[in-house]
C-alpha cells in the first residue's frame, strides 16, 4: 500500500514538472538519455551489445545453429526473438515463464528486424527443405530503467552486423558473414498531458498513459509500429510520434550504427 | 519464398473482387450466448469471431483485485481448426500479445473505477480465421461488452489497413496479407477519432502510412454504426415484443 501511495505521489510530481516544461533527469522532451553501445562483448555468441540508456542496460546476444526450416518457407532461414525481464533488472520482474510484457518486447523487436528484412532469409538456407540456419535473438534485460523497447531494438541490430556464421563448428560450408540490408531502429515516445516525450526513462513510463513505438529503416520508411497504454491518441498526436521517430532514429542511426560495415 | 509472385490486384480490383477501399461483408448479432452476461458473433469475410463477456463480477485470486477499479481480462484464442495448418491449442506467444493490445483497445471506453475490486472478462473466440482476427475480436468484444450491460463511454471499432502490390488498400484478407508488403491493424473510437490500438508490421513509407490512417478511419466509422445498428435491433425488439 505504501509503495502505490508513493508510485501516486511520484506520478503526480512527474506529470507537474513536465507540465511546466522540464523532465525528472534535466532533459530535454526530444532528447535521449546517454546512449552508450558496446558490440562483441560474448565471444561465446555469434553477435552481441550492450546497450545502455541511461540506467537501462540491456544485453542482447545472438546465436546461429542449423535446424529445419519452415515446410511454408524451405528456403529461407529462420528468426526467432526472444526475451527475458530478469529478476535482478527490477524488483516488479518474476522468475517464471515469460509474461505479456517480455512476449510485446520480444516481439516488437522481431517485427522491426522482419519488417525491415534486415536479414536476408534466403542467404540462411543451407540446403532447401532440409536445413537453413536459425538465427536466435535473445534479449536480457540487466537493469530497467524505463524503455527496454529501443535499448533491445539498438542492441538486436548492432548484434546483427558484422556476424561470421558459424560453418566450421558445424561442419558446413557456405556463405561466411550474415549478410544485413537494413538497419531498423526503434524510437519510444510517451504521451504526458499534451506532452510528448522521447525515451521514457521508468518514473515518466509510469506516469504515461499511452506509448508509441515507432520502429524505422535507413530510407525512412516505417517497418513497425506498436501503440500500448490505456489511453487513445489522437491521428495528429500519431503522426507528430512518427515524424520524430524517423528523425530521431536517423540521429541513433548514424551515432550509434554508422561506423559498423553492414 | 518459394511460391511465385501472386498478382493481388487485377484490372484495379482485388482477387475477391473489392475496391482498394472496400470492407469485407459483415455480420454482426448480438446476445448469442445463454450464459455470458453479454456476448456477440462477428462475421468479417471468412472470419467468424464470438466474444462473450463476464463481470462485472469478484475477482479472483483476491491479490489481483484493484482497490480502486475492475481488472479487465482478454483472452483471445484461435480454434485449432481455424485456420489452414491446425493451430496447437491453448495460448502461444502471438495470442498473449494480440490480447494484451486488444484490452488496452478496450480499456479507455471501459468506466472501470465503478466497479472496484471486481474483474471484467472478455474471451475471443476465432472459431475461422482469414486475416484481420484481432480486429474482428474487438468489434465483437466492444459490442459484447455494451450487452453484457457494462457502462461504456462509446463503442471501440477495429479495422486493418495495409499495401499489397504497391496500393495502400482496406481490410486485407489472408492471401493478401501473407503476399502483401505491410499490414497494420488500428481500432478507434470512432465518435471521438481517438485512437487505441496501432500496430504495424512490413513497411510503409510516412505518406503510405498517413493514408493507411485516414482509410482506416473512415472504415471505423462504417464499422461503428453496424455495431450500434446490431445493439439497437437487439435491444429494441427486446423491448418491444416483451421478451425477457
Amino acid at each position: 500500500m505504501g509503495f502505490e501511495v508513493m508510485e501516486d505521489i511520484r506520478k503526480d510530481y512527474v506529470y507537474d514538472l513536465i507540465e511546466s516544461g522540464k523532465r525528472v533527469d534535466g532533459r530535454g522532451f526530444r532528447d535521449y538519455r546517454e546512449v552508450s553501445v558496446e558490440r562483441d562483448i560474448i565471444n561465446k555468441a555469434e553477435g552481441s551489445a550492450l546497450v545502455k540508456m541511461g540506467d537501462t542496460a540491456v544485453l542482447v546476444g545472438v546465436k546461429l545453429e542449423p535446424g529445419t526450416p519452415f515446410s511454408d518457407a524451405p528456403n529461407k532461414g529462420i528468426i526467432m526473438t526472444n526475451a527475458e525481464l530478469r529478476p535482478g533488472a527490477s524488483p516488479d520482474f518474476e522468475l517464471g515463464p515469460p509474461n505479456e510484457n517480455s512476449v510485446e518486447l520480444a516481439r516488437v523487436v522481431d517485427r522491426g528486424i522482419r519488417g525491415s528484412e534486415a536479414i536476408d532469409l534466403e542467404k540462411l538456407c543451407i540446403e532447401e527443405g532440409e536445413k537453413v540456419w536459425m538465427t536466435f535473438i535473445d534479449i536480457h534485460a540487466l537493469d530497467n530503467d524505463g524503455n527496454l523497447v529501443d535499448a533491445a531494438a539498438l542492441g538486436a541490430i548492432a548484434s546483427l552486423l558484422n556476424i561470421s556464421i558459424p560453418n566450421d563448428r558445424y561442419g558446413l560450408t557456405g556463405e561466411d558473414t550474415l549478410s544485413i540490408r537494413d538497419t531498423p531502429v526503434a524510437v519510444t515516445m510517451i504521451k504526458i498531458g499534451e506532452n510528448i516525450l522521447v525515451d521514457p526513462n521508468l518514473y515518466e513510463a509510469n506516469a504515461a498513459t499511452s506509448r508509441l513505438t515507432v520502429i524505422s529503416n535507413a530510407d525512412g520508411t516505417i517497418s513497425g509500429l506498436q501503440k500500448s497504454g490505456s489511453e487513445g491518441l489522437k491521428e495528429e498526436e500519431i503522426a507528430e510520434m512518427v515524424g520524430i521517430g524517423i528523425e530521431k532514429a536517423g540521429e541513433i542511426r548514424e551515432k550509434y550504427l554508422g561506423d559498423i560495415k553492414a | 519464398m518459394k511460391e511465385e509472385k501472386i498478382e493481388l490486384i487485377k484490372d484495379g480490383k482485388r482477387l475477391d473482387g473489392r475496391g482498394f477501399e472496400d470492407l469485407r461483408p459483415i455480420k454482426i448479432e448480438v446476445g448469442v450466448l445463454k450464459r455470458a452476461d453479454g456476448s456477440c458473433y462477428f462475421e468479417l469475410g471468412n472470419n467468424k469471431a464470438l466474444a462473450a463477456v463476464y463481470g462485472p463480477r469478484e475477482k479472483h485470486p483476491r491479490h489481483l483485485q484493484d482497490a480502486k477499479t475492475a481488472v479487465v481480462t482478454y483472452r483471445y484464442n484461435m480454434a485449432p481448426f481455424s485456420v489452414d495448418d491446425r493451430k496447437r491449442p491453448g495460448p502461444d506467444r502471438r495470442s498473449v500479445e494480440v490480447s494484451k493490445v486488444s484490452r488496452e483497445a478496450l480499456d479507455p471506453v471501459i468506466l472501470k473505477e465503478y466497479y472496484p475490486k471486481t474483474a471484467i472478462d472478455v474471451y475471443v473466440e476465432l472459431l475461422q480465421s482469414d486475416a484481420g482476427t484481432r480486429t474482428a475480436g474487438i468489434n465483437a468484444a466492444s459490442v459484447a461488452l455494451a450487452a453484457a450491460g457494462i457502462p461504456m463511454r462509446d463503442l471501440v471499432s477495429s479495422v486493418a489497413v495495409g499495401k499489397i502490390d504497391g496500393e495502400v488498400v482496406l481490410d486485407l484478407n489472408a492471401v493478401e496479407d501473407n503476399h502483401g508488403e505491410a499490414d497494420m491493424p488500428v481500432a478507434m473510437v470512432a465518435r471521438t477519432d481517438t485512437i487505441t490500438m496501432l500496430q504495424m508490421d512490413g513497411r510503409f513509407t510516412k505518406d503510405e502510412f498517413e493514408r493507411g490512417l485516414k482509410l482506416a478511419k473512415k472504415a471505423c466509422h462504417e464499422i461503428y454504426e453496424l455495431q450500434r445498428a446490431a445493439l439497437i435491433e437487439k435491444y429494441s425488439k427486446s423491448v418491444g415484443e416483451g421478451e425477457e
